[in-house]
């Protein structure tokens, strides 16, 4: 008996033991971490791309900060933020940007009889909700832009993100174009100090939020708002006029973009064009422009200009939007920077 | 088996020759420190442990030490962008709501403890107390996404009407029950925290109350006493040591938790007035939702002060709990 257990014992702390021996890893096995918000896009481009070459992508959906932390301390290969980093700052960390995908964000909102796309708004008026100094969705500001609509008396319920994240900062950086007051009192960042609201986890929180408290407005990515069928207010773009907020109009702000600014520091939130939906963002990954090992860069490199070839459909089914085609060459000529030691660049892109 | 093992040794030991007794002994000696060390080690460990967290979290938290000093404390101006924070609306909002849980799960898990030793047949015992412990194997988020999805609107639609018309027009305690009646807030929070806390301290009552001498009780009953009586001047007296302790078990678990709050809480780091119905955040929640994106140097190390104040406040509670029964038990002494 006793044996018996022993022997049982000894076994069990032996195969517990061999677990911890690190399974050794192929050369061309490449990791990221960061952002949350493509990070399903990213783990559908990284099946398909092993199914189809046989390497691996490891993507950790960390969040956009821990993800320029991670690039920053070179733990990983590529970072991914839903905020670009500003020319300097890439500098400074010797860093290189490039966007990957561009996706919108919805107004969602719970109004009983307004039907959606049927609620109009401007961005001032957007901004004063989320000031606190409307409270009402009666208010004579809102009213005056919806003269057909029977808007019921009823407290606003500001629904916004508890958690720091790329969303957020989208938002608040486009509160901050169109509202002097905003940019003074409240700023832009993955997280500020809100006058009013309430706080959801996530974007399923905010959605659970606004689907439950008659009354709310929220901002959720594109994809939740369809996932849930909410219904969604449309909101006055820079040009005057009120796009659908869709695919379309997603591509219409990320087209009328000046691309060729440095480093891709673009912020694609209040664009020019008829079309364009005004709180619209791209997803950037971050790489080392000095590649400590070169081939891990080139692999990288080479996954990337995969998924902007090919990617496209992929990114559609999951309701993002592809890079327009003349993004995708700029962006292709400026991986020139990421170099190895020898300074000659690790990837050229040849197709 | 194991009982008969020493005396098996011994008659091992002494029908063999001296040898053999020698090197028996010095193994069961090397054994004997070998399991001694082991042991030892074991709990240093978890003490060097428990240094280094506190040692890297003050570490961590030295930018923000230096840049906000005591004022962190008292300033509740919690700005990422502007890189100025306060941990005051935190602190506020993980006491309160803590307090509030322990005030409605204190007396029902009294209620709970009573009924299952005292007065429930005896049949109903076992799977009544069964299912209250499952409750505390239910996972924090389940209570979170249950609190937020089914909760929270029967909240907003019968009890915040019902407490604003009951209290609202009280004075001094009805600004507590007025505002947005939303279903998210301090007063939700604090409701799901009690109900997760109830089994710890139910099942903690229940255990001690078990304990108490038969005998005491009997000659309780035997003078006459009625139930209450025995359990007010009989069981209570002679348990309070593990019922606080089941109470502070409670109060520990209220101030750490983490994801049931953040799903209710609202996470609003202004302050806008006292209204239990209002928004606020708890350090635990604010961490939570926080860390991740935190960029800035001077942001993440606020958020790793928040967690050492977090650590603080339980180390105080807990001091305070064993000071307490201390006190208990010094008295109980002298009354002996």
């Amino acid at each position: 008996m006793m044996s018996t257990k022993k022997w049982l014992s000894l076994s069990w702390i032996a195969v517990t033991t061999l677990c911890w021996v690190p399974v050794s890893t192929s050369a061309t096995e490449v990791t990221g971490a960061g952002a949350s918000f493509p990070a399903p896009l990213y783990a559908k481009w990284a099946d398909a791309y092993q199914k189809e070459t046989g390497h691996k992508i490891n993507y950790q959906s960390i969040g956009s900060g821990g993800g320029i932390k991670q690039i920053t301390a070179k733990t990983v290969d590529f970072g991914a933020s839903d905020m670009p980093l500003k020319p300097e700052e890439l500098q400074k960390q010797g860093l290189t940007q490039f966007p990957a995908v561009i996706g919108g964000e919805v107004l969602v909102i719970n109004l009983e009889g307004i039907k959606p796309g049927e609620l109009r708004l401007t961005p001032m008026v957007l901004a004063d909700i989320y000031l606190g100094k409307i409270t009402k969705w009666n208010d004579k500001a809102i009213t005056e832009l919806n003269p057909k609509l029977k808007i019921p008396d009823v407290a606003i319920a500001v629904v916004r993100r508890s958690d720091g994240s790329g969303t957020t900062f989208i938002f608040t950086n486009y509160l901050s174009k169109v509202s002097p007051e905003w940019k003074q009192k409240v700023g832009e960042g993955s997280a500020v100090q809100w006058p009013v609201g309430l706080g959801g986890k996530g974007n399923e929180g905010v959605s659970a939020f606004v689907q439950r408290l008659p009354g709310a407005i929220g901002y959720v990515e594109y994809a939740y708002a369809l996932q849930n069928k909410m219904s969604y207010a449309l909101l006055q773009n820079a040009d005057g006029d009120y796009p659908m907020p869709n695919d379309e109009s997603f591509k219409a702000a990320a087209s009328h973009a000046d691309w060729s600014k440095s480093a891709f520091y673009e912020i694609l939130t209040n664009e020019p064009g008829k079309d364009s939906w005004p709180i619209t963002g791209a997803t950037f990954i971050l790489m080392q422009k000095a590649q400590e090992k070169p081939e891990q860069g080139a692999a990288t490199l080479a996954f990337f200009n995969w998924c902007l070839n090919k990617g496209a459909k992929m990114a559609q089914e999951l309701n993002y939007v592809p890079l327009p085609g003349s993004l995708i060459t700029l962006i292709q000529t400026s991986w020139g920077e990421i170099k190895d030691g020898a300074g000659k660049p690790v990837f050229s892109a040849g197709k | 088996m194991a009982r008969t093992n020493p005396s098996r040794t011994l008659k091992a030991a002494m029908t063999n020759t001296e040898v053999s007794t020698f090197t028996d002994q010095t193994r069961h000696k090397l054994g004997e420190t070998v399991f001694f060390n082991l042991t030892r080690a074991a709990s240093l460990l978890t003490l060097l442990l428990l240094l280094a967290i506190i040692i890297s979290l003050i570490h961590g938290s030295w930018p923000a030490i230096q840049k906000f000093g005591f004022g962190f404390l008292l300033s509740g101006d919690w700005n990422p962008p502007l890189d100025t924070f306060g941990a005051l609306i935190p602190i506020y909002g993980t006491l309160v709501t803590s307090l509030i849980a322990l005030l409605i799960a204190v007396p029902i898990s009294f209620g709970i403890a009573l009924f299952l030793t005292e007065l429930s047949p005896p049949w109903l015992r076992t799977p009544l107390g069964t299912a209250i412990e499952l409750l505390a194997a239910i996972p924090s988020i389940v209570y979170g996404m249950w609190g937020l999805l089914y909760y929270a609107p029967l909240f907003a639609q019968y009890v915040q009407p019902t407490l604003n018309a009951t209290f609202g027009n009280l004075p001094l305690i009805g600004a507590l029950f007025t505002g947005p009646m939303m279903g998210i807030g301090i007063l939700s929070a604090s409701i799901i925290l009690a109900i997760m806390i109830i089994p710890f301290i139910a099942s903690i009552m229940r255990d001690v109350f078990a304990v108490t001498p038969p005998m005491l009780k009997e000659s309780a009953y035997g003078v006459g006493c009625t139930t209450w009586e025995v359990v007010w001047y009989v069981v209570l007296p002679h348990t309070k040591v593990g019922v606080i302790g089941g109470i502070m078990l409670g109060l520990g678990r209220a101030l750490g938790e983490t994801m049931a709050v953040t799903f209710l809480i609202g996470n609003m780091n202004t302050f806008n007035g006292f209204s239990l119905f209002l928004p606020g955040n708890s350090i635990a929640s604010a961490l939570a939702n926080e860390f991740a994106e935190a960029e800035s140097v001077l942001y993440t190390s606020a958020l790793l002060e928040l967690g050492l104040i977090l650590f603080a406040i339980t180390f105080i509670v807990l001091a305070l709990s064993k000071l307490l029964l201390l006190r208990l038990s010094r008295q109980a002494a002298i009354k002996l």
